[in-house]
C-alpha cells in the first residue's frame, strides 16, 4: 500500500513537472514564431512608449499621442505608465521576458547601463543628425552621447537653482536672494527660526543630502572651489580630493556650524518648502509642477556663487530613445513620434504643462522673464549633466559623508574620502569591464 | 431548529473498511489528481523560481547584460567581503532577536490579560488586533510622523516631562529600535491571538488543583501554563523569526528614501536584496545574498524546533 501511494505520488509529480515543461515549450515556441513580413507601406503599425507616471506628463503626452496619431494615420501609440519607484524592476521584468516598449523614457545617468547591455539602438543618423542637435540644443544634452553617438534626445532638461518664500524674505527684511556662498550664510542664519527650547520652527535654508543637496555639492560647489568633480576621461573621482575639501566643509556646516537648517525637518525639503517652513531651497526645476498652488511668493534664482566666483548648476534629463526591438516599420513609427515630441512647439507646451526646461535656446528664450522659471533658465548655457556610473550608490556614499561627519562626529576628510573610495571601486570596476 | 445540526455525521475515527479496495484506489487517484493542481502551483510559483534564483547567485548576472558569465562562489566571496552585506545580516540579527522576545512576551502579557478580564473581551481583542490588519507601509508612515525630532508627537510628549528631543529615525543608534517597535506595536495582535487560543486549550482543572493545593499565581504560570502553551510558543518563535528575518515595508517606509539609513544602520537584508537587484541590477550579486538568508531562514527554524520543543505530560 506505502508502495503504490509513493508510486502515485512520484506519478503526480512527474505529470506536474512534464505540464511545466509543456508549458514552457509553449512560451518559447510563439515568441519565436516568424513575425508576419512588415513592408515599409502603409499597414497600420502599433508602438508601445513607456515612462513613469507623473500627473502633468501623462495628461500632456496623451493629449501629444492623440495629435500625433492624427497626423500619421496608421500608427498607433500605446502609453504605458507606471510609478517612479518601479521604473527598474518594470523594466527589468520586461527585458527577462523579452517584451518592452519601442520607445523608452529614461534618465540620462542611466544611459551607459542601457547602451552597455545593448538594449537601445543609437538614433539614425538621418533623422537625427549629431550636427544640429549640437547646434539647436544646449550643450548639456551631449551627455546623451555615447562612443560619439546618441542615443537619446530630451524634450525638456531640468536645472538646479535657488527656490526662495519671497514672502519670507520679505518678512525679515531681505531684499535679494544670495549671490555669494557668504550671503547665503547670513540670510540662512536670518530666516531661522526656533522656539524657546530651541525646537527648528523655520528654516532659512533648508540643508539636504537626498534630495538634490548631493548634486549640489557633486557638480557645483566643488567648481567653484576650482575641482572638476570627474577627471576629463570619466574615470577618476575627484570630487573626494583635498581641494574639494573646503567645499564639503563649507557645505556641511551649513547645518553642523551655522545650525540653519537639519535634515530630516519636516520629512523633506519639499514639504517644508511647500508648507513656508523653509525660505530657500536647491530643487530643480521639475519641483514647479509641485508648487502651484502655494499660498505665498515664491520665485527662483540662479545659484550663488563661491569662491571662484564662478557660475554653475547641475543639469539632467529624462529623455527618449529606441529599443533595439522597434525594426521595420515599427522603427519608421518610433522615428516619427520621437521628432515629433522634439520638436519646438511640443517643448513650449511641455515646460508649460510641466515645469521642466525647454532644451533648445529658441524655445527656452520665451520663458526667461517668468520669474519661477528665470532662475533654472538661466543656469542652461553653464550647466552640467553628471555622469554616473550608479546614481543611486553615488547619492548613497554622500549621503553617508555628511551623516558620518553630523552624527558621529567623523571628521570632514576622512568622511569626504570613505565616499570618494566607494565610489571609485564602482567606476574602476565598470571601465575595467569596458574596452 | 437548533436540533437540526445534530444529524449524524461520519464518526471521525472509524476507518474506511474498504482500504486496498479497487474503489480506494480509484478514490487515491482522484485525490492525487485533485491534489497536483496546487501542487502544480507550488511547483511553478515557488519551487521553481527558487531553484532559478539558487542557479543566478553562480553568474555575474546583470539584469540588462547580454550575456551572464559564469563566476563560481565569487559572488558568495564578494558577499562576506562587502561591509553593506555584513551590516544588513547585523542588523537583522537585531531585528530578530530584540523584536521575536518583545513580541512574544508582550502578545502574552497582553493574551493573559484579556483572558482574566470579564467584560469587554471581544473589544479588546479587536483593538490589540487592529493594527496587524493595518498597511505596515502606512503605520510606518505614522510612526515616522510621530517619532520626527522636530515637532513630532512624541519629542512633544518628552518635552512635557523636561526631556530634550530625541532624533530617534535620525540617529544611528535609536533608529533600529525605533523600527523594531513599530513592528512589534503592529505585530502584537498577532501573537496574542495564537496565545489565546494556546490559553484556551489548557484544562482549567488543572488551575483549580493548583489553586487547591495553595500554589501562588506565580507558581501556577509558570509551571501550568508555560509548559502547556510551549508548542504555542515554539510556533510563535518560528513564524516570528521568519517574519522578523524577512523586515523590509517598515524600514522602506521609515528611513529616508528607503535606504535603510542613517548610515546604515536599520538596514535589512532584504532590503540589500531588493536594492542590489533592482536598484543596481546585480541579479546574481543580490540572488547570493537571498540563498545565504534562505539557508538562515532553514537553519534557525530547524534549531528552534529542535531546541525548544518539549513535550509536556501531565
Amino acid at each position: 500500500m506505502q508502495l503504490k501511494m509513493r508510486r502515485t505520488a512520484a506519478l503526480a509529480t512527474s505529470s506536474a513537472l512534464l505540464l511545466t515543461l509543456a508549458l514552457a515549450g509553449c512560451a518559447t515556441k510563439s515568441d519565436g514564431a516568424p513575425k508576419s513580413g512588415t513592408p515599409a507601406g502603409n499597414e497600420p503599425v502599433t508602438i508601445e512608449y513607456w515612462q513613469y507616471f507623473y500627473e502633468s506628463k501623462k495628461n500632456l503626452v496623451d493629449q501629444l499621442i492623440k495629435e500625433f496619431q492624427d497626423k500619421n494615420p496608421g500608427i498607433t501609440v500605446n502609453h504605458v505608465t507606471f510609478p517612479y519607484e518601479q521604473y527598474n524592476e518594470k523594466v527589468a521584468a520586461a527585458v527577462s521576458a523579452g517584451k518592452g516598449p519601442d520607445v523608452i523614457n529614461l534618465y540620462y545617468g542611466w544611459l551607459p547601463l542601457y547602451v552597455d547591455s545593448g538594449y537601445l539602438q543609437a538614433l539614425p543618423e538621418s533623422a537625427f543628425q549629431p550636427a544640429t542637435i549640437q547646434k539647436e540644443f544646449f550643450p548639456l544634452v551631449d551627455a546623451a552621447k555615447m562612443d560619439g553617438k546618441y542615443y537619446v534626445v530630451p524634450t525638456a532638461v531640468r536645472t538646479l537653482a535657488m527656490l526662495y518664500n519671497q514672502d519670507l524674505f520679505k518678512a525679515a527684511g531681505i531684499a535679494a536672494p544670495p549671490k555669494t556662498w557668504d550671503e547665503l550664510v547670513d540670510q540662512s542664519k536670518k530666516l531661522t527660526k526656533r522656539d524657546g527650547s530651541g525646537k527648528l520652527e523655520q528654516v532659512g535654508f533648508y540643508f539636504n543630502t537626498g534630495g538634490q543637496g548631493h548634486n549640489w555639492y557633486r557638480e557645483v560647489l566643488t567648481r567653484q572651489v576650482g575641482v572638476k568633480p570627474l577627471s576629463a576621461d570619466q574615470k577618476k573621482v575627484q570630487w573626494g580630493s583635498d581641494d574639494a575639501l573646503k567645499a564639503f566643509q563649507w557645505w556641511v556646516d551649513l547645518q553642523k556650524v551655522h545650525k540653519v537648517g537639519e535634515i530630516g525637518f519636516m520629512t523633506d525639503d519639499v514639504t517644508a518648502f511647500k508648507a513656508g517652513k523653509a525660505a530657500m531651497d536647491v530643487d530643480g526645476s521639475f519641483r514647479l509642477g509641485n508648487l502651484k498652488d502655494v499660498p505665498f511668493n515664491f520665485a527662483s534664482a540662479e545659484l550663488p556663487v563661491g569662491p571662484n566666483g564662478e557660475k554653475h548648476t547641475m543639469a539632467s534629463f529624462w529623455a527618449n530613445g529606441i529599443t533595439k526591438q522597434a525594426k521595420g516599420a515599427k522603427l519608421d513609427a518610433s522615428i516619427k513620434f520621437l521628432q515629433f515630441l522634439t520638436q519646438p512647439d511640443v517643448m513650449e507646451r511641455w515646460t508649460n504643462a510641466t515645469g521642466e526646461l525647454p532644451a533648445r535656446p529658441e524655445v527656452a528664450q520665451k520663458f526667461a522673464n517668468d520669474p519661477k522659471l528665470k532662475g533654472f533658465i538661466d543656469g542652461l548655457p553653464y550647466a552640467h549633466a553628471t555622469f554616473f556610473v550608479d546614481e543611486k550608490k553615488d547619492r548613497q556614499a554622500l549621503i553617508d559623508a555628511v551623516d558620518s561627519v553630523l552624527l558621529k562626529n567623523t571628521d570632514y576628510k576622512a568622511a569626504l574620502q570613505a565616499a570618494a573610495k566607494s565610489v571609485q571601486a564602482d567606476f574602476d570596476e565598470y571601465w575595467s569591464k569596458r574596452k | 431548529m437548533a436540533v437540526a445540526r445534530s444529524q449524524p455525521a461520519p464518526a471521525p475515527g472509524k476507518k474506511p473498511a474498504m482500504r486496498g479496495s479497487t474503489l480506494f484506489r480509484a478514490r487515491a487517484r482522484w485525490a492525487w489528481l485533485m491534489l497536483s493542481l496546487p501542487l502544480l502551483f507550488f511547483l511553478v510559483v515557488r519551487l521553481l523560481p527558487t531553484l532559478y534564483a539558487m542557479r543566478m547567485s553562480f553568474y555575474d548576472w546583470k539584469i540588462l547584460a547580454e550575456t551572464h558569465p559564469w563566476v563560481g562562489l565569487a559572488n558568495y566571496v564578494k558577499l562576506f567581503k562587502d561591509p553593506n552585506f555584513l551590516q544588513s545580516l547585523r542588523n537583522t540579527f537585531v531585528y530578530v532577536l530584540v523584536g521575536v522576545p518583545l513580541q512574544l512576551a508582550l502578545g502574552l502579557v497582553v493574551a493573559l490579560a484579556i483572558q482574566s478580564v470579564n467584560r469587554f473581551q471581544g473589544l479588546y481583542r479587536f483593538l490589540y488586533f487592529l493594527p496587524y490588519v493595518t498597511s505596515s507601509i502606512a503605520v510606518g508612515w505614522v510612526w515616522r510622523w510621530m517619532l520626527q525630532e522636530h515637532g513630532g508627537l512624541v519629542n512633544e510628549v518628552l518635552h512635557v516631562f523636561g526631556i530634550p528631543a530625541q532624533k530617534f529615525l535620525g540617529s544611528p543608534t535609536q533608529a533600529i529600535y525605533c523600527i523594531i517597535m513599530a513592528i512589534v506595536w503592529q505585530g502584537l495582535g498577532f501573537s496574542m491571538v495564537i496565545f489565546l487560543a494556546g490559553l484556551e486549550a489548557v484544562p482549567t482543572s488543572f488551575y483549580e488543583a493548583a489553586a487547591l493545593d495553595g500554589a501562588s499565581a506565580w507558581a501556577r504560570f509558570r509551571y501550568i501554563t508555560l509548559p502547556l502553551i510551549n508548542p504555542t510558543i515554539v510556533f510563535s518563535g518560528i513564524v516570528g523569526t521568519i517574519r522578523y528575518l524577512q523586515v523590509f515595508s517598515e524600514v522602506y517606509s521609515m528611513s529616508s528614501q528607503g535606504a535603510g539609513g542613517p548610515l546604515g544602520s536599520t538596514k535589512t537584508l532584504v532590503l540589500f536584496i531588493y536594492e542590489e537587484a533592482f536598484k543596481s541590477f546585480k541579479m546574481g550579486y543580490a540572488s547570493a545574498a537571498t540563498v545565504v538568508l534562505f539557508l538562515i531562514i532553514m537553519l534557525l527554524t530547524l534549531l528552534q524546533s529542535r531546541v525548544i520543543t518539549r513535550r509536556v505530560e501531565y
